[in-house]
């Protein structure tokens, strides 16, 4: 059985791209970037003593859940989220939801979706795919990263709906109900950017937003004198992971920021706006200079505290552009509906 | 980033291709932005590959180490199953105190049955494999 009329695409993110697939099926078509920004997925966060593997947590974007959420919300989408206690009932009720021809959205981990290459699967859980059909005992699968539809058993979904860690799936499930046959995207756009400013200027704690990345600045030149050449390596890796592995649209969500800005400033005629996406598309190429000079300095191994000294520069430096960034765009924001 | 920087570098990790072509927002010539395909850039394919070596460096050192009797089998397997002990705990559905005892050989080697078949399952292997390294590997 596959859901007839459900089209699959392939998106830069996983969460805004089954967001953009869902709501395409229910008649409402926008692009990614803008499901992004309405949903005000850009973020930023350093938490250093969350450790995965022994290496701590760096985020470009916001907690799992959010944007699907709030995208629905704000366009007047009604929609159902469940998470269950076991994978049993879990995969019940998915049989449920698909028989009512209801293409049903889930969060997994990716270590159990084996159409991924072996490189990619880690115990990543806040990773986000549709199903769409059962064809026997395996599931039809649409994943935003992946470029064609693919088949996952029933034993292995079930898995990946119910891995351990952090953070634990539960088995959540999540799809729209009903949506309304016309949106009007004005307020749910000023909306978005101003939850994001409200992001990435507001939290009280150095860890989140654009004190977050000046704070990991500061802790980068600290790495060679704290750790050994070979943990300085990959606590910076780690950071490019973040930044550029699939599912970012590359520089850590800042393209994808820069494209929705840039479409809310066409649509409105906005200058300011347009404007404001050329800066963040020099400060998503900035982010990738990052990226390039942290890996040559990982490649030295060497420890060297002048290069280290220098990422963490081009952190704090970024950390600046991305304040005077979002309080401009808070200004063009203000009092818009 | 540019349409014409978008780099196109394959993903090459144990010598084998894991590339995944991804989907990139760059901008066109007039600054317009579009989406287009990308099979990788060289720095994440180095984060990556590092990442991996050093996993494969771990779970070469720890293969060793049971074998000289330092640790446990659970050792082993949890880092080949890319877990580490606060992962393997919530699996187990036990404390993270307990789990890492189990990774001294002399509380291995009182486990109880019901233990040793929880941890062969999570790892998706026989009980046998747990506890007759290294013959198993």
């Amino acid at each position: 059985m596959i859901i007839e009329n459900f089209e699959h695409h392939q998106y830069a993110h996983c969460e805004s791209g089954v967001t953009v697939n869902l709501l395409r099926y229910y008649g409402v078509e926008l692009s990614e970037p803008m499901i992004f920004g309405i949903g005000a997925g850009l973020f930023f966060g350093h938490l250093p003593f969350v450790k995965v593997n022994g290496v701590p947590g760096t985020t470009f974007r916001i907690w799992p859940g959010y944007i699907f959420k709030r995208v629905s919300n704000q366009l007047g989408v009604k929609i159902k989220v469940e998470n269950f206690k076991s994978p049993e009932k879990a995969m019940q009720a998915l049989d449920e939801v698909l028989a009512s021809k209801r293409p049903a959205g889930m969060m997994a981990s990716v270590y159990y979706l084996d159409y991924l290459p072996p490189a990619f699967r880690f115990h990543f859980n806040a990773h986000n795919l549709i199903a769409f059909g059962k064809e026997g005992n395996e599931y039809v699968i649409s994943d935003p990263v992946m470029e064609k539809v693919a088949n996952v058993s029933s034993e292995d979904l079930a898995k990946a709906r119910f891995a351990k860690g952090f953070p634990e799936p539960n088995g959540r499930m999540y799809y729209p109900v009903q949506a309304p046959k016309t949106v009007d995207l004005t307020k749910p756009i000023w909306s978005g950017i101003n939850q994001t400013c409200f992001f990435m200027l507001t939290p009280p704690v150095p860890f989140f937003g654009v004190k977050g990345i000046k704070y990991l600045g500061k802790k980068i030149k600290q790495y060679p004198a704290k750790l050994d050449p070979r943990r300085s390596a990959l606590y910076v890796g780690n950071i490019i992971r973040m930044q550029e592995e699939i599912g970012t649209g590359g520089a850590g969500f800042r393209f994808l920021y820069a494209a929705f800005l840039q479409e809310a400033g066409k649509k409105f005629g906005d200058d300011e706006l347009l404007h404001l996406s050329e800066e963040m598309t020099a400060i998503g190429d900035q982010w990738r200079n990052f990226a390039y000079s942290a890996a040559r300095t990982c490649k030295a191994r060497s420890g060297e505290l002048h290069s280290y000294d220098e990422l963490g520069d081009m952190l704090i430096d970024i950390s600046g552009k991305e304040k005077d960034f979002f309080e401009k765009l808070k200004k063009v924001a203000k009092g818009k509906k | 980033m540019k349409k014409e920087e978008l780099p196109q570098d394959k993903k090459i990790i144990h010598g084998e291709d894991n590339t995944l072509r991804k989907v990139l927002y760059v901008t066109d010539e007039s600054g317009n932005y579009e989406s287009a395909q990308s099979d990788g850039w060289e720095a994440e394919n180095f984060a990556l590959t590092q990442a991996w070596e050093d996993i494969d460096e771990h779970i070469a050192e720890t293969r060793e180490k049971v074998k000289k009797g330092e640790v446990s089998p659970i050792a082993y397997y949890m880092l080949k199953n890319l877990m580490d002990i606060p992962i393997l705990a919530s699996y187990m559905g036990k404390w993270k105190w307990v789990v890492k005892r189990h990774l001294k050989p002399s509380v291995f080697k009182k486990l109880d049955k019901k233990t040793l078949e929880r941890y062969a399952s999570v790892f998706n292997i026989t009980v046998d494999e747990l506890t007759k390294f290294p013959a198993a590997q």
